[in-house]
């Protein structure tokens, strides 16, 4: 059971992450808002409360792995990073710039703290099993966390490494899917409907339980449970707003992928300052 | 004396000594396990093979997250297949950040034979020779290849390797020593250079032999490695000679021809004829047929010779 104070803490740290993923981005630029915010809770609560993770050391073998297989959503795991200090905080600025070490897209071989190259989407559960397979033959006892989009699991790939995981019965791995409901164009029942998406996953092997992704109490409470299977890998599926914290971002599928004006730039960091006070005075109480 | 083995066949009986000798290598295959022949690997090695059904996709994927993790996996199945099938992950998660991870693509080329064109590969150098940070090597024989498997895992890189299900003649001895990026003279000749790779070898040998007779001596290269060229080699083998030639089991779109052809056309003295599938798709039939219908039986290889020199 995770003590109100713990979860106090994370609420504050992921109102910061929020904060930092805007900020990053910059005004008059289009970059992927929504995404990035929508897995802002689920980013902080691995990073901050669940993983087995050494900021001084991301390297260590026996560090437990985050991939952010809906590759876009970078942003979101750069500032958890900068955060823990594995970046500079300064270094967010340059994201996506012509040198920078934060790539558009997650590259492993650029920046620090991350684990594979993804992007292209539908490629990353296969990936995070192959790194749940090398632990298991090395015999360390590390885990792996692999963060998809609803609108990804429209890619057939994902289907297969659903099969793989429970044939290989790796209960090392848990898969959250982020699901905002929305993709780049619209929603992503509008080409594809995913659900019952619960029944599919179970129904390929896996163990399911569906959150708030938004709740603090559930996704730790949720974490806390998939690491518990000892049968079946776990999946989470998270209902999540897309864009969630910026009001007018939220639920706004044209900001999948989008550039905000410096009055609309300033609008958002002033609702998540808002958000990060209230947070922190909450604590403070 | 002149053995006729499957390359392929080669490769799984080194892929087992390799497997000995090195506890981080671990196999994937896509349910042709007998075809590839990591069938000796799995049955020696079971907790470091991973069959992971007719999903080449998932298959290079998983096999990136095992490389990121200090794993060398060789990955396996048809060329077609563990080129084109899954190509858009080779390129974002294993060439792009440089995972060593091998994929071994088995019954290449138009010996496939009675398959047909979704079987056979004519492509599959092109499209794996345009990915950064991808090393391509198509053995000879089996000698040659025994030693491929072997090297490839000391490559720090990505590595295509290119197999075969048709009986070719052993060219090397037991002293000879493959190295990645270099290519081997197998004949010495001043009219004419013909470089080629794999089953060609041998057809080129042929080729030559029969050329004596029209009063012309070949020089043969056998261009095992096809990326990283060895460009220094490729000028100096061209040297000299009337014409050069490129002969492939593959499309003349991509492959060891235009390897070639990018090389010396920067110097332009040396004219190139590139023998191989003209930006055709393959079809059914039988390995010596298809070979013959496309020129690319010794006597074939010898009439475009002719025809190219005037």
């Amino acid at each position: 059971m995770v003590t109100l104070q713990e979860i106090r803490r994370l609420e504050r740290l992921a109102a910061e992450l929020r904060l930092q993923i805007v900020r990053m981005m910059g005004p008059g630029k289009a970059h992927h808002f929504g995404g990035s915010l929508s897995a802002a809770d689920l980013v902080t609560a691995l990073y901050f409360y669940k993983m087995r993770y050494d900021p001084a050391n991301p390297s260590w073998p026996d560090r437990d792995r985050f991939l952010m297989s809906k590759g876009h959503s970078v942003p979101a795991q750069y500032a958890a990073l900068a955060m823990l200090g594995v970046l500079p905080l300064e270094e967010l600025a340059t994201l996506k710039q012509l040198g920078s070490r934060l790539q558009g897209h997650p590259a492993m071989h650029y920046t620090p703290g991350l684990e594979g190259c993804t992007g292209s989407l539908g490629q990353g559960l296969s990936y995070a099993n192959g790194l749940a397979l090398a632990a298991r033959l090395q015999g360390r006892g590390y885990r792996v966390y692999c963060l998809l989009g609803d609108g990804e699991l429209h890619e057939g790939q994902v289907w297969e490494a659903a099969m793989t995981a429970p044939r290989y019965r790796l209960t090392n791995l848990t898969a959250l899917v982020d699901q905002n409901g929305l993709k780049a164009m619209d929603a992503v029942a509008a080409a594809k409907d995913l659900e019952p998406l619960d029944e599919r996953f179970a129904a390929f092997g896996w163990a399911v339980r569906r959150i708030d992704g938004h709740n603090m109490v559930e996704i730790c409470a949720a974490l806390d449970w998939a690491t518990s299977q000892s049968e079946r890998p776990a999946v989470i599926l998270a209902r999540t707003v897309k864009g969630k914290g910026v009001s007018f971002i939220e639920n706004q599928v044209a900001y999948h992928n989008a550039a905000l004006t410096e009055a609309q730039h300033a609008a958002a960091i002033a609702e998540l300052t808002a958000r990060l006070q209230e947070v922190t005075g909450c604590q403070s109480a | 004396m002149p053995e006729r083995v499957e390359t392929r066949v080669a490769y799984g009986e080194a892929l087992l000594a390799l497997g000995r000798a090195r506890p981080d290598v671990v196999v994937l295959d896509a349910d042709l396990y007998r075809s590839t022949r990591t069938v000796l690997f799995a049955e020696a090695f079971p907790e470091r093979f991973y069959d992971l059904g007719i999903a080449e996709q998932d298959m290079v994927s998983t096999a990136a997250g095992l490389a990121a993790s200090g794993h060398i996996p060789y990955c396996n199945s048809f060329a077609m297949f563990i080129t084109a099938r899954c190509y858009d992950q080779t390129r974002i998660q294993i060439a792009y950040p440089g995972l060593p991870v091998k994929l071994v693509g088995s019954s290449a080329g138009l010996t496939q034979g009675p398959d047909g064109a979704s079987h056979q590969s004519l492509e599959d150098v092109s499209l794996m020779r345009g990915l950064p940070n991808m090393a391509v090597v198509v053995p000879a024989d089996d000698v040659e290849t025994r030693q491929a498997t072997l090297a490839i895992a000391e490559w720090p890189g990505p590595v295509y390797l290119r197999l075969g299900r048709y009986p070719t003649p052993r060219l090397f001895d037991e002293s000879y020593r493959f190295e990645m990026g270099h290519m081997v003279r197998m004949r010495d000749g001043g009219d004419l250079v013909l470089f080629a790779c794999g089953h060609m070898v041998a057809k080129a040998l042929e080729a030559a032999e029969l050329l004596v007779r029209d009063g012309l001596e070949a020089r043969v290269v056998n261009v095992s490695t096809i990326k990283p060229l060895d460009v220094e080699a490729v000028r100096r083998e061209a040297a000299g000679v009337q014409r050069a030639f490129t002969v492939e089991e593959h499309s003349i779109t991509g492959g060891l021809g235009s390897a070639v052809c990018e090389v010396l056309a920067e110097e332009a003295r040396v004219p190139v004829t590139r023998l191989g599938v003209r930006d055709r798709f393959g079809e059914s039939g039988l390995a010596d047929e298809l070979l013959e219908k496309h020129g690319l039986q010794p006597e074939g290889i010898r009439s475009s010779v002719l025809r190219a020199l005037g």
